[in-house]
């Protein structure tokens, strides 16, 4: 019932979009859009159709920041007990990765919900659980739901949180690329709704299409944001109806209103976006990794981050180039051996690309 | 990341706020359900383990008559 396969429809979007002959240039900011669109090959029927579509900064993995794998690195190294999903840990710092170091003895767990790594502090109750918290507004509820349930003291966070439109706004002000229409996150808007996207239709007259994930999803994404850039308009319309409700789930955006508050982060690839980021309130401060350990993540406060040598993830992520215009892609860079993020997470440019076509 | 994956809740326990949620073909796991209102029978979008909104089966079953209807439309004009 939610998975939509129809092959005539399917024609019949292809054929209008191919006979409006446009030349339009579309952005994503979704790791699982980018695996429908490659695994299908709508990438390149689309390009055929004079419509460009690009993967943004959409993979939460891939945009945390050196310094911020270095934190969680400096944790294992402590003797904390690491918990995070699978990607980050295969993330490269500039010596190790949180895998290296598990090999080498230190305690690094992965998890598939932040209730793993809830359970294991109730376990584990003279180990000091660390889970580091990625993920967009998706993924962010997830985090305040354990915290409000007042877990053990013996468990914390290294909140990574980001939010997706102040990224957008972000690629907008920077001016670097031209981006006809945003193809909007389904699952990232099943909690925010259609409200926090409308100031970038409004503000930069940018068109924006909420989507889905099926193949048929992102063909009728793409035909409704021509449909607006033909009729003059520049709105939010929500082609996932199934799934994302006009105002979001209330329930979650309590939920992350309690127990976080916005601040000023850096992306990877990006400067400093401004409020673009979740820490925790001040009443959750004993949960806050940062603040637990501050005398021991000090050091890292005053050092300099860099890219990996060679790396154009940055690039990446800002849509600036395709990862095959990569000199290390496939080559030095491999999922393998990543040297960058976007070549580690399932969710990667790099990853997705390598997956389905250097095979 | 923000992959979420389809499910229906066939068993609530809603004291835990937890649900056994069936994906089909005889999978099944639990999920939180701390995010959402919901009751067994119930369509949900599970991610990380957690159900972040509940589906909305009349609008899933529109779908595809809703597209055909838009592009007809458009055709036409």
């Amino acid at each position: 019932m939610f998975s939509l396969r129809d092959k005539e429809l399917a024609d019949d979007i292809v054929s209008q979009i191919s006979k409006a002959k446009v030349h339009l240039k579309f952005m994503h900011v979704c790791g699982t859009h980018q695996d429908t669109l490659v695994k299908h090959g709508l990438d390149v029927l689309l390009q055929k159709c004079g419509i460009e579509i690009g993967q943004g900064p959409g993979c939460p993995v891939c945009v945390t920041t050196p310094k911020e794998i270095e934190e969680i690195l400096l944790l294992a190294k402590q003797g904390k007990t690491i918990a995070t999903f699978g990607d980050m840990t295969r993330v490269p710092g500039i010596t190790s990765s949180l895998q290296q170091m598990k090999t080498e003895g230190c305690d690094v767990r992965i998890v598939y919900s932040i209730e793993d790594a809830l359970l294991l502090a109730e376990k584990y109750k003279e180990k000091e659980v660390v889970f580091m918290a990625v993920g967009f507004e998706t993924t962010a509820p997830t985090t305040a739901s354990v915290l409000l349930r007042s877990p053990p003291k013996n468990f914390s966070v290294l909140c990574c949180h980001r939010l997706i439109p102040p990224a957008l706004k972000a690629i907008l002000q920077m001016g670097e690329i031209k981006i006809d229409g945003f193809i909007e996150p389904g699952h990232v808007s099943t909690i925010i709704g259609i409200k926090p996207y409308e100031f970038i239709s409004k503000e930069y007259h940018v068109p924006q299409v909420i989507a889905g994930f099926e193949p048929l999803d992102l063909l009728m994404g793409v035909w409704m944001l021509m449909r607006q850039i033909q009729q003059g308009k520049a709105v939010v319309e929500n082609e996932y109806v199934r799934a994302v409700k006009p105002q979001g789930n209330r329930k979650a955006q309590q939920m992350l209103q309690k127990v976080f508050e916005p601040v000023d982060v850096k992306w990877r690839g990006f400067p400093v976006i401004s409020h673009s980021g979740l820490r925790l309130r001040e009443k959750f401060a004993s949960y806050d990794a940062r603040k637990k350990y501050e005398a021991e993540l000090g050091p890292l406060a005053e050092e300099k981050f860099t890219e990996p040598v060679g790396c154009l993830c940055g690039e990446v992520l800002r849509g600036l180039i395709s990862s095959k215009k990569c000199p290390l892609f496939g080559r030095e860079c491999t999922p393998e051996n990543p040297v960058g993020p976007c070549m580690v997470s399932s969710e990667g440019n790099c990853h997705i690309l390598y997956r389905y076509t250097k095979k | 990341m923000c992959l979420a994956i389809p499910g229906k809740i066939i068993e609530l326990d809603k004291k835990k706020q937890a649900a056994t949620v069936n994906y089909g073909s005889g999978t099944t796991r639990k999920a939180n359900v701390s995010l959402v209102q919901v009751q067994i029978g119930d369509y949900v979008l599970v991610h990380a383990g957690f159900a972040i909104q509940v589906l909305d089966e009349k609008e899933a079953l529109e779908t595809l008559a809703l597209f055909k209807e838009m592009l007809s439309l458009q055709e036409g004009s």
